[in-house]
């Protein structure tokens, strides 16, 4: 395993909670606790519902927000130590793609102005060498320079999403953090930005963190998931381990959860998740799991294993698990179709 | 073959712009029996929730709808505003993909839930709340009695939504549409969500329409599916053969496009380019452009034509199995 670009240690953040009043009526533990390892040039996935603290997560490990507690180590170096100036430097290597293209780029701007501000900021390319620069990071991520003059509203979803990308990559940077970048696209166009995020990853060696709650596109491009449950970590391992072989009965549950595998009567996790502002005591999941026994509410399960972890008290002696796959019913015709239908798309897109 | 309790006769939508007239829908037909569900599935712009909107008669201003909606036999668009909004709420509901939107924050859940009992029903105040807490216990949703006085913003998503079912089915629809109402929610809400539509649906036979974007809940709910594009039927057929033999190109696209979760793939199948402007669409076959299989002549309209026994799709090079041919 190479190092780490970026290691989180034991990193907490909570916000204070109001009432009407503005009183203070105590603290959400949004992120309580969390480690976690990115070698460099791998794409790691955090996944879990809404709440989890998977967001927030992201925004700590760039130091968007401050966090309360723990070390951020961005290649060896704790950013929580860095000077306000120290940091903005160190921002080019980091960059950060939202989920909603139409929030993220300001309607003010030409895609050739909002994607050569970061060029600018980082003193990337001299000034005579912006609009070529900008020109190929367009074409990068399957823009046709040309649009460099256009505004963002000028743009479908998938298009500004590609900006965003652009934008992201202007700085050269060694990290990028994507916050759900593609679910707010159709899935035609999922694809295509799914596509092009594997191609950048790979051809330009970038470090991902990929934030989801969309566990196919995690099983697709992610080396390794950590799975988040109000605010800590419940698995992390290689992503064929733990769709494969689930160890924490959340996990697990999440992965029953997926429509579309013909299981629609599987045993379904009962109940909502409860609030973050009075967590459960010991494993946090033990109100919804159907595994929960005393210990589970005197206790925090640790993590537990090798390469990949679990936080169950009880992993051990769970039943075999329902393993999350796809029903092949198009079989081997689809198969061959899609292929074809990949290869002529292809094909066109040369000729065209 | 009994009546079905939906049908749709090559109905059209047509909306006056300042560009000219836009037609988001243009020639749908489907039906759906008592009992079953009807998957509309498409990506966003290709016409689903205007269609369930002119079904319901809901329609913003100005939106004219041709062809024919039939409810248990009855057209619908020869009726009187008045007679629809009969219909509606009684005879048929719909559930929205946002329920805090549908919900009136200014009056409980259980007070929402009896008023559609008391207008389509008759019921008294008192009776028509105790049947609504009798709902809320029958849709699952935890201590009914004091969830009936809460406010919806104390409700979660999930229970959010199951008000939403227990109002739609309160009175026993026909007919229950469901448009993407589980997109705003967490997968395992959505799967409890889901079940539930279901369970109902098998307790009082009522025929539903789901509308949604996502082939996976397609494939555990749906009976019968018609797949659109860009306003236009693009394929239909029930459910078990689209999964197993899908005819048309953008179908196959789209089951390419979505990852699989047992992995497999390096790369997914990506429909190149963007739907088209329905201002301005191209002649003949609509997704022509985008189509890697398209030829001279898909510059005219393919009819809906069968394919196999009740399996139909809009492309003149179905079925797609010659093409395999060609390419071994």
């Amino acid at each position: 395993m190479s190092a780490p670009l970026l290691e989180l240690r034991d990193v907490a953040k909570g916000f204070p909670v109001r009432d009407a009043l503005g009183r203070r009526r105590g603290a959400v533990r949004a992120v309580d606790g969390v480690s976690l390892i990115v070698p460099k040039g791998s794409v790691l996935a955090i996944v879990g519902e809404s709440g989890c603290g998977k967001s927030t997560l992201g925004r700590l490990a760039l130091r968007l927000i401050e966090a309360d507690q723990g070390q951020i180590l961005f290649e060896g170096e704790d950013l929580r130590g860095l000077s306000a100036r120290a940091l903005r430097a160190r921002r080019r290597d980091m960059q950060l793609i939202f989920q909603d293209p139409f929030a993220s780029l300001d309607p003010r701007m030409t895609v050739e102005q909002a994607v050569a501000e970061p060029l600018r900021l980082h003193g990337i390319v001299p000034r005579a060498q912006e609009t070529q620069r900008v020109a190929e990071l367009l074409s990068r991520v399957g823009l046709r320079p040309e649009l460099a003059r256009r505004w963002p509203h000028e743009f479908s979803g998938g298009q500004r999403q590609r900006i965003a990308i652009a934008r992201a990559l202007a700085s050269q940077p060694k990290l990028i953090i994507g916050d759900e970048p593609v679910s707010a696209l159709d899935v035609s166009v999922q694809a295509q930005v799914v596509n092009l995020l594997q191609d950048l990853i790979r051809e330009l060696g970038l470090t991902f963190v990929l934030i989801s709650h969309d566990l196919g596109v995690v099983r697709h491009i992610a080396d390794r998931v950590a799975v988040m449950y109000l605010g800590r970590i419940v698995e992390e391992g290689p992503t064929a381990q733990v769709f494969g072989a689930p160890r924490h009965p959340y996990t697990r549950a999440l992965l029953a959860a997926v429509p579309g595998q013909g299981h629609a009567n599987a045993p379904l996790l009962e109940g909502d998740i409860p609030s973050p502002i009075n967590p459960p005591s010991g494993c946090r999941f033990r109100t919804r799991c159907p595994y929960a026994q005393a210990l589970c509410a005197e206790q925090v399960p640790p993590m537990e294993g090798a390469g990949h972890v679990a936080a169950c008290h009880f992993q051990q002696n769970l039943p075999p698990a329902l393993v999350g796959q796809d029903v092949d019913t198009g079989g081997e015709r689809l198969r061959r179709l899609q292929a074809y239908f990949t290869d002529q798309t292809q094909r066109q897109g040369e000729l065209a | 073959m009994s009546t079905p309790v939906l049908d749709l006769a090559r109905v059209t939508v047509e909306f006056p712009t300042d560009r000219g007239r836009l037609r988001p829908v243009d020639g749908v037909s489907f039906s759906v029996e008592a009992g079953k569900t009807l998957a509309v599935v498409g990506e966003s712009g290709c016409g689903k929730s205007v269609t369930a909107l002119a079904i319901m008669g809901l329609l913003p201003q100005g939106g004219e709808v041709g062809g024919g909606i039939r409810l248990g036999g009855e057209e619908l668009l020869a009726l009187t505003p008045d007679q629809r909004r009969a219909r509606r709420g009684g005879e048929m509901a719909m559930v929205f993909q946002e329920p805090m939107t549908s919900l009136n924050p200014a009056f409980t859940a259980g007070e929402q839930v009896a008023e559609a009992l008391r207008l389509h029903q008759g019921l008294s105040p008192d009776a028509a709340f105790a049947k609504a807490i009798e709902m809320f216990a029958r849709v699952r949703i935890p201590e009914p009695e004091r969830r009936a006085r809460s406010y919806p913003h104390q409700l979660s998503g999930g229970m959010r939504q199951r008000v939403m079912i227990a109002m739609a089915l309160a009175c026993r629809p026909r007919l229950l549409i469901a448009d993407e109402p589980t997109t705003a929610l967490d997968v395992t809400v959505q799967a409890q969500i889901l079940a539930l539509i279901d369970e109902m649906k098998r307790e009082t036979g009522t025929a539903v329409v789901l509308i949604t974007h996502d082939l996976g809940v397609v494939r555990d709910h749906a009976d019968d599916v018609v797949v659109m594009y860009a306003g236009r039927v693009a394929e239909r057929a029930r459910a078990a053969d689209l999964f197993a033999n899908p005819q048309h190109p953008y179908t196959i696209g789209l089951l390419g496009a979505v990852p699989r979760l047992e992995g497999g793939a390096a790369r997914l199948a990506s429909i190149e380019g963007t739907v088209p402007d329905l201002m301005n669409p191209p002649p003949g076959c609509r997704f022509a452009p985008r189509c890697p299989f398209a030829i001279a002549r898909c510059a005219e309209q393919p009819p809906l034509a069968e394919v196999t026994p009740g399996h139909q799709a809009a492309c003149w090079r179905a079925p797609l199995d010659t093409l395999l041919e060609q390419a071994a």
